[in-house]
């Protein structure tokens, strides 16, 4: 028995259907975190990289 | 024999001159090495610590251990989630890696090995969906056994024999994937990390 779940798991998941495109809302929801983590890691600054430009 | 032929001696000295200790554990990167998009293959690599670490303490109790215990449940949710973070990580470090078009300068076999690694993973994530041993991996298994059969690797790779796919999941496979990462790791470390696409100066 499954206990400490975030999410109601004991249903059928929730799925996004367009044309032949059929992906569950969890996966989705995985590959946006993705691309927003990969656009997070290339736009914003890395600690310390200002003070060893300047050394 | 002279000691100088030795076969020791020689591999001693084109191992150390291939990849001497400052370039296996360096101290200092290049300036450009400081960005979030450099952190993912570290990161992949963390996680794969846990991965294995978890696998080893699920091996000691049994396939089915984490039905009847709640210590093996846990463990097999840090195996799991930990499962989660390194293909989130690697695929994030593969179109970093990507984007830098990472096999210039000699490193197209770096390249190929991590692409090599990664296929590696995916199908030994496929086979730990099968060694569950619940409801999901019966009918994951009743699912892949056509498409293998099409293929017509189901002669010696059978989904449906819960303890071949367990074998594969827990020894040849992991076996695999590892040494490819050792190599892959090995790679960076003699050709160094990838420079941006800006500096590289034109031949």
């Amino acid at each position: 028995m499954l206990v400490g779940a975030l999410f109601p798991l004991n249903h059928l998941g929730h799925y996004l259907h367009w044309h032949f495109i059929n992906v569950s809302v969890a996966n989705t929801t995985v590959m946006i975190l993705m691309i927003a983590v990969f656009v997070a890691a290339v736009a914003l600054p890395f600690p310390g990289r200002r003070e060893r430009k300047g050394k | 024999m002279n000691v100088e032929q030795q076969w020791t001696t020689r591999l001693r000295k084109r191992a150390v001159a291939t990849l001497p200790p400052q370039k296996l554990l360096p101290d200092t990167q290049p300036a450009y090495v400081s960005s979030w998009v450099y952190v993912f293959g570290v990161a992949t690599l963390a996680s794969l610590i846990i991965v294995i670490g978890t696998g080893c303490i699920l091996a000691i109790g049994g396939p089915s251990w984490w039905h009847n215990s709640s210590i093996g449940n846990f463990c097999n949710s840090l195996h799991m989630w930990s499962v989660e973070i390194f293909f989130f990580a690697m695929v994030v470090h593969l179109w970093g890696k990507f984007a830098m078009a990472a096999w210039r300068g000699g490193r197209a076999m770096t390249w190929m090995t991590g692409v090599v690694t990664f296929l590696v993973s995916i199908v030994t994530a496929f086979t730990g969906y099968l060694s569950q041993s619940n409801f999901d991996s019966q009918w994951i298994s009743t699912q892949a056994k056509d498409g293998i059969n099409a293929t017509g690797a189901g002669g010696f790779f059978n989904v449906l024999n819960m303890g071949q796919m367990l074998m594969w999941h827990i020894v040849l496979l992991p076996l695999v994937a590892v040494l490819l990462t050792v190599v892959h790791v090995v790679l960076v470390r003699i050709k160094g990390v990838v420079p941006p696409i800006e500096t590289e100066v034109a031949p």
